[in-house]
């Protein structure tokens, strides 16, 4: 009969404008400055730099700026200067750091090959989305003071990727001891000094992260 | 007397258009709809001559969300051209990924791994649920059904989307396939809830279709509506859903059995008529095919690793040679053309892309239609102008 899948159809409508009243799954807006959905772990926004301590973090940045994310970047948002001095790292080793280190969140699409080129787990992904600036040229294009926040940040948005990178630079850094412990004991020379040089290659190799050699 | 400068009538295919130009009938109008009209799907163009309300001439015109894709993917290294595959076709990002990362994998003779062939299979079929509903919704939209098929549409994807971004980080730009398998493995609670989401979605099919597939209205839009013909659909290289509704049963999963496809079984709804019911019907069965492949995905996938950590993914210099890709993505042959030359990027990158490939019969799915049909009819297409334009 003419007009029945019509009526079927407004019967699913009413059913759904009427259960929405007593099911809560058919009840999905949310209203979202007020409420808000929680974001998922792998959730990824802008890339911002990892340092080890909120207290100093231009003097605890892990990058070196070694500068491969400034080369693999899809739309080339890096920017970045080497320094010309040299810093001591977490390990104490005496690193160049990044004189500037600049990302143009306006150009950036977010797409994480930064953070999975990075041998030295330095850069990582933000989760803040709500960025936006009265500023129309300056307000996205953030330096290293803005980009740079400290490890217990990363490990707050991102519990499980930020503990394998913790144990895996633990590891690294155990081991670099450990064989320089060794070697120094091979050596038999009293020298306490003797830890740090040997520790050098192996901080300064890339390390194994998983997605990307 | 053929005021509109077509070709003689007895050439086109379709009914004869009454392209009568005399005192009654009054003069030809020519319209122009779009690059911002609402209906056009984006920034898509279609200069229509119309008699009355009868369509005689229909050209389209698109480029206008030309992004350079190609050359910038030719001075872009292997694994830097992955993430603007997603902006291709922005609904079906994981398929054009699959479809890039197969011709570099070949290209470079790199193995995938059991466990992402399945990851894969999965993400791939979702995609096809979360673009046909889509589609219905928008082509439900097009011919006037404002809001709630839409809507409906838009309800459900959203959980897909959900998967999507707890998986890869992102809704829409997923930037997930890796040469050589995925970037994060699936955790079991992510298993489970894909799982919980195929369980549901033959109810939410079922609702849709109490809502759509009988109403009147909508048959009456679309039935004997931009008929194609099965040999201009092969002689103009249509394909996907768009070819299987015409009646030709050819689909890439079945024809080339890429990844782990011939471990399914599953079957490939053919159309009768070749008309626009007939392309939203096929679509609708097909959501229910792929519920079939993801219940078998999700209930074999193996355990094991997702991604060789040897598999080299930066500075990657794949050996001189040439390669073409093509899976069956939800709109059709989505496929890439590589030259390498041993170089850190490809000499030469050439994205099939095909809502566009489909796109150039719909004059011929258009002449003799209404005006407001042709809405109908260019929104059965199911074309996305980031993969027409590039």
């Amino acid at each position: 009969m003419l007009g029945t899948g019509l009526l079927q159809g407004l019967a699913v409508t009413a059913r759904n404008f009427l259960g929405s009243f007593y099911d809560r799954r058919r009840f999905v807006t949310t209203q979202y400055p007020e409420q808000r959905t929680a974001l998922p772990e792998a959730y990824r926004n802008f890339p911002f730099l990892v340092c080890e301590s909120a207290d100093d973090p231009m003097g605890t940045l892990r990058c070196v700026a070694c500068q491969i994310c400034e080369k693999e970047c899809p739309p080339q948002c890096i920017y970045i200067e080497k320094s010309k001095d040299k810093k001591p790292d977490a390990n104490g080793k005496p690193q160049i750091y990044p004189a500037v280190f600049d990302i143009d969140t306006a150009v950036c699409m977010s797409c994480q090959i930064c953070v999975e080129v990075c041998p030295f787990d330095a850069i990582k992904m933000d989760q803040v989305f709500e960025l936006a600036a009265t500023d129309r040229f300056g307000a996205l294009l953030m330096d290293r003071h803005a980009l740079a926040k400290p490890n217990s940040y990363f490990q707050s948005i991102h519990p499980t990727e930020a503990g394998e990178v913790d144990s895996r630079l633990l590891a690294a850094r155990l081991a670099a001891e450990e064989k320089a412990r060794t070697a120094a004991a091979a050596k038999a020379a009293p020298k306490p000094a003797a830890p740090k040089p040997p520790a050098a290659p192996s901080a300064e190799a890339p390390k194994p992260s998983p997605p990307l050699a | 007397m053929n005021p509109s400068g077509l070709p003689p009538l007895a050439s086109l295919p379709g009914p004869q258009i009454r392209a009568v130009h005399d005192e009654l009938h009054g003069d030809l109008l020519e319209l122009s709809m779009g690059p911002h009209h609402p209906s056009t799907h984006g920034v898509f163009r279609m200069v229509v001559t119309l008699d009355g309300e009868t369509v005689v001439k229909l050209k389209p015109v698109f480029g206008y969300l030309h992004r350079n894709h190609e050359k910038i993917a030719e001075g872009a290294s292997y694994l830097g051209s992955m993430p603007y595959t997603d902006r291709l076709d922005y609904l079906c990002s994981m398929t054009n990924n699959w479809s890039y990362a197969l011709a570099v994998e070949r290209l470079a003779g790199q193995a995938v791994s059991e466990r992402a062939e399945y990851v894969r299979v999965i993400l791939a079929e979702l995609t096809r649920l979360l673009n046909h509903t889509c589609l219905a919704g928008f082509l439900l939209q097009d011919g006037g059904a404002s809001g709630t098929p839409l809507m409906y549409a838009f309800r459900e994807r959203e959980k897909i989307l959900d998967l999507f971004e707890s998986l890869s980080g992102s809704r829409m730009m997923c930037n997930y396939q890796r040469f050589g398998g995925c970037r994060a493995d699936p955790s079991p609670a992510w298993l489970d809830s894909a799982r919980a989401l195929v369980d549901g979605y033959g109810r939410f099919l079922d609702e849709y279709e109490a809502l759509l597939t009988g109403n009147e209205i909508l048959m009456a839009r679309t039935q004997g509506i931009g008929r194609l013909s099965p040999q201009l659909a092969v002689s103009a290289g249509v394909t996907g859903p768009m070819l299987r509704a015409a009646g030709v049963g050819y689909d890439i999963r079945k024809v080339d059995g890429y990844g782990f496809y011939p471990r399914f079984t599953f079957r490939v709804p053919i159309g009768a008529d070749g008309d626009t019911y007939d392309r939203y019907m096929v679509r609708i069965l097909e959501m229910r095919e792929s519920i079939g492949i993801l219940r078998q995905a999700l209930r074999d996938i193996p355990a094991g690793p997702i991604l060789d950590p040897k598999a080299k993914q930066r500075g990657l210099r794949p050996k001189a040679g040439e390669v073409y890709s093509r899976i069956e993505g939800p709109k059709g042959e989505i496929g890439f053309f590589l030259i390498s030359d041993g170089g850190p990027n490809p000499y030469r990158y050439r994205v099939r892309p095909p809502s566009l490939i489909n796109l150039t019969i719909l004059e011929d799915m258009c002449l003799g239609q209404s005006i407001a049909d042709s809405v109908v009819i260019l929104g059965s297409v199911d074309i996305v102008l980031g993969e027409v334009d590039r």
